[in-house]
């Protein structure tokens, strides 16, 4: 009690000063702050805004019922046909074998180190895991067209070199860590005292992780799950690489095909005159790119809520 | 009424007045290096009520979550000696003895309610669905009849989906006791169950550890003495890893033989 008023006396006269000065300085900091949040809000309009303009530049020439109906996408042609259904047929297939090997792949992993491994077995494991989400897809293109469609011709003959189901498998493998990881994290984050609760009923770990844990973390794991499928489908490099490069609308996984992503690389990396349509057409599929990425998270979103089980 | 029986267990020179459910015979119990629990013996009576007391750290706790093989969660605990299980007379401590088929025998509740983020039915059905129980009708009679038991049906029994963690403090620890209750267990050890709850709740509680004590063995450890006073018919005082006295409650309460244990009742330490 006796310290204080001798601190205040001991301040310098112009205290008042000092004090607008470390306001003003609070305002800089926290506007500062608000304009590195504002930007990511800031590129996604600019992103969705670019996209439909362009977007809407080429549905003045393709009507959008050719575009969402029509079974061939052949721009680069001399007789151009704009059916999108091709692409999305191919986008939806690889994913779809991704997504079958990722989530019961990573789950098994997440389940593993979260509550069976020994705190040393995890501590070697994760940094692994870590490594394999940084590796370029670029590798793992090359790692299905090189290696996993020859494996797989041995297994299914007349498998042609490019397919959907070997850049399916790998781009699962590929997202694997990144699955596993976010859902141990959520697994790892229940506390405790539900663990001992469930085993001193009795149950056995495998009990204890499925009916106890898995549900408490469902929200985390769900969302990793969303988050996998969103770069599965957005995946680009393995696609172009092993899938081939032709649209073909068929979901049948020992079929070539190209995805969304694989032909917006082609024409990007191509000579088209800018402004064309073929040019424009790139925008159009990256709005329906943008679309099944957002019906994803809103359907993350609606099952988080619904299964939540709350701690 | 059954013939009041008289029981002298050897090793304390205790009269009970129930069987012997369970014994600690020279247990130690070790944290890795920490010698936590220090050549125990005592008996916990069949269908009695036993609270564990003493001051904080004394190894109440530790010895409550022996009886459940709860410490074979964690790497670096050692048991040694011997908690021996009747009528199969079993060491319960045993690395041979599964501690599974221990806890299925011997249920646990902790002093801060922990039920699961399920439903109330649920909830106190997980016990009998670990175990493998498939048929619908005897699992909601089961668990209606724990939560009977557990003084809380008439509370809930119009909303048995609603979440476990939507309920009171109170009721959550009474969930808690029906879910232990629900597999039937030979022993119920509760730690410290009221600790964490108001004096209504606290009450509510200790009122069902009185009419629990016809159908299971009780083993309690409370921080609080006048509950121990209240609820328990034997009391075992504990201090640094020791057992310092063990006696019928009002023995202990009203004559301690050791100095140590009447220092500790009357607040001289602890």
């Amino acid at each position: 009690m006796t310290a204080e008023p001798s601190h205040c006396a001991s301040l310098p006269e112009g205290h008042v000063t000092h004090t607008r000065a470390r306001n003003v300085k609070e305002r800089l900091i926290e506007t500062a702050l608000f304009l590195a949040a504002f930007s990511a809000v800031a590129t996604t309009v600019a992103i969705v805004a670019i996209l439909l303009y362009e977007g809407w530049s080429f549905f003045q020439h393709v009507s959008l019922v050719e575009f969402l109906t029509h079974t061939q996408w052949t721009p680069l042609f001399e007789k151009a046909e704009y059916g999108v259904l091709p692409l999305i047929a191919g986008t939806f297939t690889i994913s779809a074998i991704a997504v079958l090997v990722a989530i019961p792949l990573g789950l098994m992993v997440a389940i593993y180190l979260s509550e069976f491994a020994s705190h040393r077995v995890r501590e070697t494991v994760k940094p692994f895991l870590e490594l394999l989400e940084g590796v370029p897809t670029i590798v793992y293109g090359y790692f299905a067209l090189l290696f996993v469609t020859p494996l797989l011709q041995k297994i299914i003959p007349g498998l042609p070199g490019f397919n959907m189901l070997s850049p399916g498998i790998v781009i699962g493998i590929m997202i694997t860590p990144y699955v596993a990881s976010v859902s141990e994290d959520a697994m790892r984050a229940v506390p405790m005292a539900m663990r001992e609760a469930s085993y001193a009923m009795g149950a056995t770990r495998f009990q204890t992780a499925m009916k106890v844990v898995l549900p408490a973390a469902i929200s985390g794991v769900v969302a990793a799950f969303i988050l996998g499928i969103s770069r599965a489908v957005g995946e680009t490099m393995v696609v172009a690489i092993a899938a081939g490069q032709q649209p073909n609308f068929t979901f049948d996984p020992r079929e070539h095909a190209a995805t969304i992503t694989a032909y917006i690389v082609q024409v990007a990396m191509g000579d088209l005159p800018h402004g064309s349509i073929g040019y424009q057409s790139i925008f159009a599929v990256g709005l329906v790119l943008v679309v099944i990425t957002l019906f994803f998270n809103v359907i993350g979103q609606y099952v988080r809520r619904r299964w939540r089980e709350a701690y | 009424m059954d013939q009041p029986q008289r029981i002298v267990h050897e090793a304390t020179g205790v009269t009970l007045d129930a069987p012997v459910k369970a014994q600690a015979k020279g247990f130690h119990f070790y944290y890795g290096a920490h010698h936590a629990l220090k050549d125990l013996n005592m008996p916990v009576a069949e269908k009695r009520v036993t609270a564990l007391i003493g001051p904080s750290g004394c190894g109440k706790s530790t010895f409550l979550r022996s009886f459940n093989r709860m410490h074979d969660l964690y790497p670096g605990n050692r048991y040694v000696g011997e908690i021996r299980l009747y009528p199969d007379d079993i060491n319960l401590v045993s690395p041979e003895v599964d501690p599974i088929e221990i806890r299925m025998r011997v249920a646990m509740v902790f002093q801060k309610p922990n039920p699961f983020p399920k439903s109330i039915f649920d909830n106190v059905a997980y016990g009998l669905t670990v175990r493998g129980m498939k048929n619908r009708t005897e699992i909601a009679d089961r668990v209606e009849a724990a939560l009977k038991a557990a003084a809380l049906w008439d509370e809930v029994k119009d909303r048995l989906d609603a979440l476990g963690t939507s309920l009171s403090g109170g009721q959550q620890q009474r969930l808690c006791i029906a879910r232990a209750l629900a597999a039937e267990p030979e022993i119920l050890l509760l730690d410290e169950p009221t600790s964490a709850l108001d004096p209504i709740a606290t009450a509510s509680i200790e009122e069902l550890v009185t009419e629990l004590r016809d159908r299971v063995t009780i083993l309690i450890v409370t921080h609080n003495m006048q509950q121990a006073a209240r609820i328990s018919d034997y009391t075992a005082f504990m201090y640094l890893g020791e057992l310092v006295e063990f006696g019928p409650t009002d023995e202990i309460f009203v004559r301690p033989k050791k100095k140590q244990t009447e220092d500790y009742l009357t607040g001289r330490f602890g």
